[in-house]
Order: C-alpha cells, then sequence, then structure tokens
C-alpha cells in the first residue's frame, strides 16, 4: 500500500495466547496464538473446517477455550461473553448470517446502535425528551450508515427477505452501527459475485481508513486476502502454520503444502 | 412514514382517534344493553390487556412462556389485599402496586428463560402458574382467612367516587386499556422493542451486539408479568367481581396463548383482534346453538366443538399464516390497495410512489 | 425407628410405582421426539382421548374389553396417520415452536373431539385390580401397596422392554434410530420415513391408551387427566426427550420426590403440594443440566 496512512498500524490491539478447544473428542483449535494490531486489516485463512469461525467464537466469548486467554488492549479479559467484549469495542458479523430476520434493515442496524442508547424502558415508554433526542441520533447515525453501504432503497425492508449479498452487507452494516474500534467479519464476501465483493472490499478498507476501524476477517479468496490485507495469519487443523504479510505468506512453504493437500 | 406523536404515525393517529370516538361516544350511545358492557366489553378489555403481556414476551421476545394466568390472579389478590390492608394507596396506586408484585413474580419465574428455550422454558414456566395458584389457595392470609372459598371484590372507588354501574366499571378498564396499550407501543417500536425483537430473531448476534440478555429477558417478564397483574386485577375487580384462585387456572393461560398466537404474534393490534375472536367466537356458537337448532344441541357439545374449532384453527395457522390474523389482515388491506392502484383508480397512491 | 423406616419405604415405594404411570405417558413423547423431533404436546390429550374411547366402547356399546381395546388402538392409529398427513407433513420446514404450538392445537382438537363423542361426566373404568394394599404384601413385608400401582409398574416395565427390543433388535428400530438422527439422510438411502411415522405415533397412541387405562382406573376418566399428564413434561425435562431410559428413571424421580415431599414437607403448607413441586423440580434440573440426565450437551453452531 503505498499511500499515508491517516491512521498508522500501532500496538496490538488484540492478543489471543494458546487458545485450545475442543467439541467432545473434535479439536478445533490447539494452542494457538497470533496478535491483531490497531489499525490494520488481519487476513485469517485456512482451509475448511481449519477453525477460523471457532477462533472468532473464542474472540467474542460465544465458544469457551478449554485453555488459553484473549488480551485486549494489552489485558488479559476475564470470563469473555460477547456483551462483555462489545462493550470494550469489538464487534462481529457471523459466517451463516445472525440478522434479526423478522426486522427491516434499518432496525437491524438500529440494534447495532444499542450501546449508545442509555434511556431505560420507562422512557422509553413514556417518550421522555431525551428518548427522543437520543432515539434521533441514534437513527442518523445508521442512516449514514446505509447510504455509505448504498443500501437505501432496501432500509424498510425485513431482512429475511433480502438476498444473501444484501444480508451480508446488513450485517457489515449492522456492525459498523457500533462504532467499535475493532470488528471480526466471518467471510463476508461469501457467496458475492466479482463486482459484489469489490464493493464489499471498498467499504471495508474505506472504514479502515477513514475511521481507522481494526479489520479482522476470513476469507477464502485468496485474491481478496491478498489485495486488502495488512497482515494474514493462516490456520490448518486448529494450528498456526503461517503468520506474516501476504508476500510472506504466499512464498511460505507449509502453506502452500496446506492448500495444496486440500483442494478449493 | 415519520412519527408525529411520540412514535405514532398520522395512521395510528386517525386509528386511534376512531377507536376513541366508537368506544368513548358511540358505543355508551348506542349499547344500553348490561350485557354487552358485562359480559363482552369488559373481559375483552382485560383479556386485550393480558394478551399484550403475553405479545411481550413471547411474540416480541420470543419466549414460550405459559402462565399468564398466574400472573393475573397475582395481580387481582394483590388488589384484594392492598385495597383491605392499605386503603390509602386509592384504587389507581393499588392497581399499580399490584402490576408491580405480579412483575415480582415474573422476574423469579423469567429467571430459568437465561438458561433455557422452547418448551423447556414452557414447563419452567408451568411452574409459576401452579406455585402461584396453589400459594393463593394455601395461605389463608391472602382471602383474608374466607371460609367459602370466593371472596366478593370490593367497590371500586377512585377519588371518592364509586364505578359500580356496568358502564363506569367499562371506562375504568377503557382507560387503563388505552394508557397501557400506548406505553407498550411506545417500547414496542423504540430502542426497548428493539432488543426485545433481535433477542428473539437471533440471541447471539444481540449479545454480541451488546444486548444484555439477562436483562432484555428479566426486564420483558417483569413488563409481561405487568400487564398480566393489571389485567388480572381488572378481570377480578370489573368483571368476575369476585376472587377465586381456580378463575385464573391453566385453562386461561391457554387462552391467553391462543388469543397471542391466533391474535398475531408480535403485534399490539393482535391482542385485541385475537382476544376478541377468542370471546365472540362462543358467543356466536351458542347464539347458533340457540337460534337454529333451537337448544337441541347440549350446551357442554357446543363448548366442546368451539374446543375442535380453535384447535384446528391453531393448526391451520401454524400451517398457513403462524403470524395470525393481524398478518392476515395486513395482506388483505395490502391486495386491496394494490388492486385499486393497478386497476388505475385515480386517488389512490401506490404503495410504491407513497414512499 | 422402623416403624418409621417402614412408612418411609412405602411411601417411597407407592410414589415410584406411581411414578411409572408418569413414566408412561412421558415414553408416548419420546417415541415422537425421537422419530420427528417433535414435541408433541397432544400426548396427554392422546391419553384422554383413547381412555375414553376405550371406555365408551366398553360402556355405552357392550362391547367386550379385548375387543374395545383394539378398536380404540385402532382408534389411535387413526389419529396418529391424520397427525403425520394432515399436521406433521404440511409443518416439515417450520420452526420448532411453530410445530409444538400445531401440536397444542392438536390436544385442544382431541379432546374437543373426545367431549363431543362421549360426553364430559366423569366414567368408572374397572380394571378388576383393586387399589387397595396387596394383603400377601401387607402381611409378610409390612408393607401397604396397592395392587394398582404393581399392576402399573409391570404393564410400564413390559412396554418398556418391549420398546426397547423393537428399536434395538428389528428393521424398523433401525429405521427409526436412522431417522432419528438425520431424516433427510434416512429417506435418501430408503428407509421409509412415512411407514415409520406412522409406526411411530401408532405406538405412541397405544402408549397413551394403556397409561390412559391405568390412570383411569385409578381417578376416573375424566378430564382431570390431561392435566395429570402434564406432569410427563418435567419428566422429560429430568430424563431428556430423546431417551427412553431416560423418560423411564425421569417419571420414577418425579413419582418419588412428588410422593416424599408432599408426605413430609406438604402438611406443614397445608399439602396440595404435588401440583407444583415437579415443575419446581424440573426447573432445578433445568439449571443444573438442561440436556437432562441423559442428553448430550449440545454447543449451538454459531
Ligand atoms: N458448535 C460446535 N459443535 C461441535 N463441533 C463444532 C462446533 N463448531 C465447530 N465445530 C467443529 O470444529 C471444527 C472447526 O470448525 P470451524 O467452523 O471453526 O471451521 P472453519 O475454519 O470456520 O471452516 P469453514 O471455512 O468451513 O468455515 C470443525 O471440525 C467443526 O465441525
Ligand atoms: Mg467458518
Amino acid at each position: 500500500m503505498a499511500y499515508e496512512r491517516k491512521f498508522k498500524i500501532g500496538k496490538p490491539i488484540l492478543e489471543v495466547n494458546n487458545i485450545s478447544l475442543a467439541f467432545g473428542g473434535v479439536k478445533a483449535i490447539t494452542d494457538t496464538s497470533f496478535n491483531v494490531l490497531e489499525h490494520e486489516v488481519r487476513a485469517i485463512i485456512g482451509p475448511n473446517g481449519a477453525g477460523k469461525s471457532s477462533m472468532l467464537n473464542c474472540i467474542n466469548g460465544i465458544y469457551k477455550p478449554q485453555q488459553g486467554t484473549v488480551s485486549f488492549r494489552g489485558q488479559v479479559v476475564p470470563n469473555i461473553t460477547p456483551n462483555i467484549m462489545a462493550q470494550m469495542g469489538l464487534s462481529r458479523t457471523f459466517q451463516n448470517l445472525a440478522l434479526f430476520k423478522r426486522m427491516s434493515v434499518l432496525d437491524n442496524i438500529l440494534v447495532g446502535r444499542k450501546l449508545h442508547t442509555k434511556t431505560n424502558f420507562l422512557e422509553v415508554a413514556l417518550q421522555l425528551p431525551k428518548v427522543k433526542k437520543e432515539e434521533k441520533l441514534n437513527r442518523e447515525r445508521s442512516e449514514e450508515i446505509i447510504s455509505f453501504l448504498e443500501i437505501e432503497d432496501i432500509k424498510d425492508t425485513p431482512v429475511g427477505k433480502l438476498p444473501y449479498g444484501l444480508q451480508k452487507k446488513v450485517e457489515l452494516g449492522r456492525a459498523l452501527a457500533t462504532d467499535s474500534s475493532i470488528i471480526l467479519l466471518d467471510e463476508p464476501m461469501a457467496g458475492m459475485n466479482v463486482e459484489e465483493k469489490r464493493d464489499m472490499c471498498r467499504f471495508i478498507l474505506k472504514v479502515n481508513d477513514e475511521l481507522g476501524t481494526t479489520m479482522v476477517l476470513i476469507e477464502h479468496d485468496m485474491g481478496v486476502v491478498m489485495d486488502i490485507s495488512d497482515r494474514v495469519v493462516v490456520l490448518d487443523y486448529g494450528k498456526v502454520i503461517g503468520d506474516g504479510t501476504p508476500d510472506e505468506i504466499m512464498a511460505n512453504q507449509k502453506v502452500i503444502d496446506a492448500y495444496l493437500g486440500v483442494e478449493h | 412514514m415519520k412519527p408525529i406523536f411520540m412514535t405514532y404515525t398520522k395512521k395510528d393517529l386517525i386509528n386511534l382517534a376512531v377507536c376513541m370516538v366508537l368506544s368513548v361516544l358511540i358505543i355508551p350511545t348506542f349499547i344500553k344493553t348490561e350485557y354487552w358492557y358485562t359480559s363482552i366489553l369488559i373481559p375483552w378489555l382485560c383479556l386485550a390487556l393480558a394478551t399484550i403481556g403475553q405479545q411481550i414476551v413471547m411474540g416480541y421476545t420470543g419466549q414460550l412462556a405459559l402462565g399468564a394466568a398466574g400472573f393475573m390472579a397475582a395481580g387481582a389478590f394483590a388488589m384484594f389485599n392492598l385495597i383491605l390492608r392499605v386503603p390509602d394507596l386509592g384504587f389507581v396506586g393499588s392497581l399499580i402496586v399490584s402490576g408491580l408484585i405480579a412483575a415480582a413474580f415474573g422476574i423469579l419465574f423469567g429467571l430459568p428463560s437465561l438458561k433455557v428455550r422452547g418448551i423447556y422454558l414452557m414447563v419452567a414456566t408451568l411452574a409459576s402458574q401452579f406455585f402461584i395458584i396453589w400459594m393463593i389457595d394455601k395461605f389463608g392470609w391472602f382471602k383474608n382467612y374466607d371460609s367459602s372459598g370466593i371472596i366478593t371484590a370490593q367497590d371500586i372507588v377512585i377519588l371518592g367516587k364509586p364505578f359500580t354501574t356496568p358502564l363506569a366499571m367499562y371506562f375504568v378498564c377503557l382507560a387503563v386499556t388505552t394508557i397501557l396499550t400506548l406505553l407498550a407501543m411506545n417500547m414496542a417500536r423504540g430502542s426497548t422493542g428493539r432488543n426485545w425483537m433481535a433477542v428473539r430473531d437471533m440471541d447471539i448476534a444481540a449479545e454480541s451486539m451488546g444486548v444484555s440478555l439477562l436483562r432484555t429477558k428479566v426486564q420483558a417478564f417483569a413488563i409481561s408479568a405487568f400487564y398480566c397483574g393489571v389485567a388480572g386485577a381488572l378481570f377480578a375487580f370489573c368483571y368476575l367481581k369476585s376472587l377465586e384462585p381456580v378463575a385464573f387456572d391453566i385453562k386461561l393461560s391457554f387462552k391467553i396463548l391462543f388469543m397471542c398466537i391466533l391474535g398475531g404474534l408480535g403485534t399490539i393490534n393482535g391482542a385485541f383482534i385475537g382476544a376478541a375472536f377468542i370471546l365472540l367466537f362462543p358467543v356466536l356458537l351458542n347464539a347458533i346453538g340457540n337460534n337454529v337448532f333451537h337448544g337441541a344441541i347440549d350446551a357442554t357439545i357446543i363448548s366442546s366443538i368451539e374446543q375442535v374449532i380453535f384447535g384446528l384453527l391453531m393448526i391451520i395457522f401454524m400451517i398457513y399464516e403462524p403470524l395470525g390474523m393481524a398478518k392476515l389482515w395486513e395482506n388483505l388491506k395490502q391486495s386491496m390497495r394494490s388492486k385499486l392502484s393497478s386497476s388505475g383508480i385515480k386517488g389512490v397512491k401506490s404503495p410504491v410512489l407513497k414512499k | 425407628m422402623a416403624n418409621e423406616l417402614l412408612f418411609f419405604m412405602e411411601v417411597l415405594v407407592g410414589g415410584l410405582l406411581a411414578g411409572t404411570m408418569y413414566s408412561l405417558v412421558a415414553l408416548g413423547f419420546v417415541l415422537i421426539f425421537k422419530a420427528s423431533a417433535t414435541f408433541n404436546f397432544s400426548q396427554g390429550a392422546m391419553v384422554f382421548f383413547s381412555v375414553l374411547a376405550f371406555c365408551g366402547f366398553m360402556q355405552d356399546f357392550n362391547i367386550p374389553f379385548v375387543l374395545a381395546f383394539i378398536l380404540a388402538a385402532f382408534l389411535m392409529v387413526v389419529v396418529g396417520l391424520c397427525t403425520e398427513r394432515l399436521v406433521l407433513r404440511p409443518l416439515m420446514n417450520a420452526s420448532e415452536d411453530t410445530v409444538l404450538m400445531a401440536t397444542i392445537g392438536l390436544g385442544y382438537v382431541l379432546e374437543g373431539l373426545a367431549q363431543a363423542a362421549w360426553g364430559v361426566e366423569v366414567r368408572r373404568l374397572d380394571l378388576g385390580i383393586g387399589d387397595f394394599p396387596v394383603p400377601w404384601i401387607a402381611d409378610n413385608l409390612k408393607l401397604f401397596i396397592s395392587a394398582l400401582d404393581i399392576t402399573a409398574g409391570l404393564v410400564a416395565a413390559i412396554m418398556i422392554i418391549g420398546l426397547f427390543l423393537l428399536f434395538k433388535y428389528t428393521k424398523i428400530g433401525l429405521g427409526l434410530r436412522a431417522v432419528a438422527d438425520d431424516a433427510g439422510a434416512a429417506s435418501s438411502i430408503g428407509i421409509p420415513l412415512k411407514h415409520i411415522m406412522l409406526l411411530v405415533w401408532s405406538a405412541a397412541g397405544v402408549v397413551a391408551l394403556v397409561a390412559g387405562m391405568m390412570w383411569g382406573a385409578r381417578a376416573g376418566v375424566q378430564f382431570a387427566l390431561v392435566d395429570l399428564a402434564l406432569k410427563a413434561l418435567p419428566v422429560l425435562i429430568i430424563g431428556g426427550f430423546s431417551s427412553i431410559p431416560g423418560a423411564i428413571i425421569g417419571g420414577l424421580i418425579i413419582g418419588a420426590v412428588e410422593k416424599i415431599l408432599e408426605v413430609y414437607i406438604g402438611p406443614f403448607f397445608g399439602g396440595a403440594i404435588e401440583g407444583w413441586a415437579p415443575y419446581v423440580l424440573a426447573i432445578f434440573f433445568l439449571l443444573y443440566r438442561p440436556e437432562g440426565l441423559f442428553g448430550e450437551k449440545i454447543i449451538r453452531r454459531v
């Protein structure tokens, strides 16, 4: 990347230390460590079943690893739950879409504003002035994101009725709405055509560039990974087999073997 | 459409105005038979209110709860005791505190929802149903040591004025139901409702956005039980005019469940539609039995038939329209509108243009 | 001291035997859940429906016992067939909760039909087995245990062993287990899903009939059976929805605990805690072991 970055890549914001996770007899992750630096675009790649999604689920507390810790801004996070991670400024999307199906696009994105909503249910029931003020601000921010993602025309449609690609976009929008400092994206471009992928890359890079949001993404499309990421970590059978810049990864013999061994 | 006042759009306000004119002016002017108030309108308002409670926990938050009648009983008996023992609270004060007491039970029995869902939760909430009724039944204090088993409800007095005629009680129910319905709409359409629905549609994602499952579910259970409690108090004081635990048995919980589901899960107006249907249908069936068959059919047979039909409707709705009558109504309106606009009638804007 | 122990034994055994009746109802639940992953809320209504029909055949039409039993069992097969065709198949792709609601509707239909056909009076059902202590046991072991309880226990045991053998050692059983694991895969390798579903619903119907006869002989054949059968739900929570041994043990636990609580703690609260004790017990179980005694712990995939 030749241009001057507004947000210089900084210290580690997220560190994964010696994580091991098993489901009964299936070892999904074995003693894995890597870090993510502030403001970078970090890719996690690996064959199917390598444990990438499980890794993200450990990071935001959906799965509880049997071993290892996750540190955020240098501090080990005890008792990780999705909620605690969200409050620390980490947001995410899911591989198999986890949208609120019966709610409209706008409402989905508004849920992303949850942590910027301080009023309680009684105040909402009575529609006190401060509720209106807060709601107005949240709506404005959500509309901004909607126009940034170029999905204005579907903002009132229930997301369950949208095609897959659009749903992926909405999910990104919901993650953006949290104004988190780090966002985990689990295969944000799966099932998209070339053009849609290009759009998605543009959005990811733009957010990273303009807001300095740290991006961690799982992606199978090597072209995309090499294009947009600053650093790449490669998992295979739950273990790290490579970690470095895209160029280093391309030259890594272990990685090449893993990918030649497993057809994609 | 943009809200004009609070969370209500222009359409809502028009609907509200129509309802108010109907219920405050037209009904009292034209309906003079007491039967309509005592047997239809009052129970309808009370049960619709309880159904809103069921909607909040089940339709909006997606938690299968089956204990509305238990919370109603808690509200009703709390009301009786508050008026008896703390007369200074007054009717409205007692009503609110009764709701809060029911809400406390709601919180207690809503806690299992943190761990379990679906039928598991349903069984856990059945515990509340059976426990509350048993408790009221077994501890004489709740019934003021009345041995007859049925206690007469005290007269309703608000600000020194008695509300004892059917019409007056109807107005009491109407006022309470209207206010609580409007508040429920505000919550459902605001951030509170979004949290509920997010938990309903995809709890893990909601949690990852910072929605606390604990707080949201417990809150929904509490608010739901509050609505049921107030509804139960009104049900006992305005409709039954007496208090007996068996009036709030599991059958009533099922009835409210049916009102909620057939009316339309996740809608406030569905609560009113569902309650009206479940209440009016037996009346209709009885009328047919009396007028067409001239009483040749036994009353128990008619109530059995009613049960069969409710059951069949439940199955049919689950297969063809799990979102109930409110959704049917919505679809009907939509298809009418598109028919009108496609046939080129002037003055009717198509929904697309309207946006 | 010895007397107290004897009394405790009596309470315990009585509770365990009564628990087998819960097990029987729960068994019907489990059968259907295993084959179609459906929570059949109408199992209780099926108990009421089948035994009322059985009584009706015997008492209103003077049909002999065995024939009435066969007729009632056949009726349950028809009910199973209709349910499978008209309710479950259209709901194949619906959510769990939607299907559950539909079976609640089905329960209403069955209760209504039964009452419309046979009336609402309580019927006595005399199986020729008295609900009083067996003299031999009373004399020799000093335990007062009802003959009906013992019969129920035996019948439950026979049915359970029968079903167990059926599922373990016959082709049908193999098919059922395949279907329970993965309905799609099972039908794609040629296991006739339809037949298995029909079979399972019929088996559940017959189990319901037997359970109904036991309950009916004790408490009279009446609507209250539906509420009694509802207690199969806490049983299932303790035993797990998909485990036959779980249904049995869950039933025994509920039966025993409910009796013991009722006898020893109930009097302090004015009695009748049987009404809610099983549910509260189920809640504690849920908090501690949500997957039931015999269920596997499943971590939801995301
Ligand atoms: N909830 C779960 N229960 C049981 N096993 C699981 C669960 N989640 C993941 N696994 C197993 O853990 C292993 C890793 O799965 P994971 O989804 O993390 O892989 P992945 O790298 O994301 O693959 P893909 O590229 O296909 O998304 C797999 O063997 C998978 O079957
Ligand atoms: Mg994955």
